[in-house]
């Protein structure tokens, strides 16, 4: 039965094993796949010359084009950088009242710090500057403001922060808890106050005692009338914006045991430009003074 | 004998083949994991860096046992839009007492290797109790829970001597002093000169804003240290690394 021959005339060469008479053909690697291996042997010898590659005793083979990833990010913010340096320095150089008027940075800062914004901002005052209503991240988009609304006080804001300890410069002032300082009912009254002065339904009764509370402890922060005072970023309370809510309940936790927002300092993260940028942002979201 | 007789030798003895594959293997290992442990290019000693305070290094515990890591990476890449984004890139000293690092690999939210003093602490309470009242488009769980799990600090002494058995230079003093230092971390009235002195640029306040010690406390300490460190106005970054 194996004496039929399988190898014909022409044949390539087997490989000299048999197997049940089955032998195997010694056919050559195609031509096309050995070049494509001998040319990545090539590739990665040149590859290692080229780039940091071989390990040595103190520190391993630079490679001849001297490549390094620092020095590759280092170059592509420098380029950037530079792009944008002639139109940040005019920023930086600008009165800050200024910037709205100048059609080249009005329109600079409206994109830039569109971008500022909603990298570094949106996480507590919303993607769409609103804040989170009742608890205590404020609204940008209104005319209520606590520490000014005017752009250098926006550009302060932004560039010390609010109540933080990283920032010496931070905006600070600090509500005391009264929940350890007032009697109950002097609680329970003054709350009923700051609601009617809110035009709120308050009890008549509890507001007018409230009302001599009031004066004694809140007005030298919240002024007499209840207006606020930016100074010292004490809320408006004749309004109906609250930044902690503006019920029975919220308001007497907030009497009781003050609030304390803090806002980080943005000096030592962003640049000039961009903390301007940012600043001018804001201030032409609506609320601008 | 030619060298394929020799080889054939191998092929039929299966025990023989699989010590040699081994062999061969061995030498890719050691020619890319063993430069990485003298190489001194490959160590940049950094200012600043310094081991997890008794109270941050219970918060990555908390970070790892809630898999954070699983949507968070803390690696900052060095390309232009990481670094615009998240701040300056990472350095592989940063994670250096790191066991295991939590570099991750994949970032459902965003990168955490600088989040330390980006947020309040109140937002991180916000924010752990219901992530979507202040970040709406958020797909992250809640975390209420933590604020609710006090914790005492009774295995922390524990803890720092596994790390310090893995290499982390925590030293008698910082052992001895970690129940103390733990507890002292979170009250802003209490004598923290040592804890401070122990742990450069640690950060003393009570972070979930309510009494006691709770694992959202220890989580905060954490988040609020990541990335805060190294003082990158002094840093020069070496060009060749």
């Amino acid at each position: 039965m194996t004496d039929k021959p399988t190898k014909k005339p022409g044949d390539v060469e087997t490989t000299g094993h048999s197997w049940d008479g089955i032998e195997e053909f010694n056919n050559p690697l195609p031509r096309w796949w050995l070049w494509t291996f001998y040319a990545t042997i090539f590739w990665g010898v040149l590859y290692t010359i080229a780039y940091p590659a071989w390990p040595l005793i103190s520190g391993a083979t630079p490679g001849v084009l001297g490549y390094s990833t620092r020095a590759e990010v280092a170059a592509d913010i420098t380029r950037f950088e530079e792009l944008n340096a002639p139109i940040e320095a005019k920023l930086e150089a600008a009165d800050l009242t200024a910037i709205s008027a100048d059609a080249e940075l009005a329109n600079y800062t409206q994109n830039a710090g569109a971008a500022v914004f909603k990298t570094w901002c949106a996480q507590c005052h919303g993607a769409g500057a609103a804040g989170v209503q009742g608890q205590g991240y404020p609204n940008l988009l209104d005319d209520d403001w606590l520490w000014g609304g005017s752009i250098e006080d926006i550009h302060l804001t932004i560039s010390h922060g609010i109540r933080n300890e990283e920032d010496p410069d931070a905006r600070y002032s600090e509500m005391p808890a009264f929940g350890e300082l007032l009697a109950e009912e002097e609680i329970a009254g003054v709350v009923q106050y700051v609601r009617q002065i809110s035009g709120q339904e308050a009890d008549a009764a509890l507001a007018t005692a409230g009302e001599t509370v009031f004066l004694d402890n809140c007005a030298a922060c919240h002024a007499d009338d209840g207006t606020g005072d930016r100074f010292q970023g004490a809320p408006n309370l004749t309004d109906a914006i609250w930044l902690y809510g503006g019920s029975v309940d919220d308001i007497t936790y907030t009497v009781e045991n003050a609030r304390f927002g803090v806002m980080p300092s943005w000096t030592s993260r962003l640049s000039e430009a961009e903390i301007r940028a940012v600043a001018a942002y804001v201030h032409g979201l609506g609320g601008g003074e | 004998m030619g060298i394929l007789d020799k080889h054939k030798v191998l092929e039929k003895n299966a025990t023989l083949l699989l010590v040699f594959s081994f062999l061969v293997v061995t030498v890719g290992g050691i020619v890319e994991i063993a430069p990485l442990f003298y190489l001194e290019n490959t160590i940049e000693e950094v200012e600043g860096v310094r081991p997890y305070s008794p109270l941050e290094l219970t918060g990555r515990d908390v970070y790892i046992r809630e898999g954070c890591y699983v949507c968070h990476s803390q690696m900052i890449r060095p390309m232009r839009d990481e670094v615009e984004r998240y701040g300056h890139y990472s350095l592989a000293a940063e994670s250096m007492y790191d066991h295991p690092f939590q570099w991750g690999s994949k970032r459902t939210g965003p990168d955490l290797a600088r989040v330390g003093g980006r947020y309040s602490d109140e937002w991180h309470v916000d924010h752990l109790r219901d992530p979507q009242s202040v970040v709406p488009e958020s797909v992250m769980p809640k975390y209420g829970f933590l604020e609710d799990k006090l914790i005492e600090g009774e295995y922390v002494q524990d803890l720092m001597k596994t790390h310090a058995l893995v290499g982390v230079p925590y030293t008698d003093e910082m052992i001895e002093n970690a129940a103390a230092d733990f507890k002292v971390q979170v009250d802003p009235w209490g004598d923290y000169d040592g804890l401070v002195e122990r742990y450069p640029g640690a950060q003393v306040r009570n972070f979930d804003g309510q009494p006691g010690i709770s694992e959202a406390d220890a989580l905060i300490a954490y988040l609020q240290m990541l990335g805060t460190l190294v003082d990158f106005s002094t840093f020069e970054p070496v060009a060749s690394r």
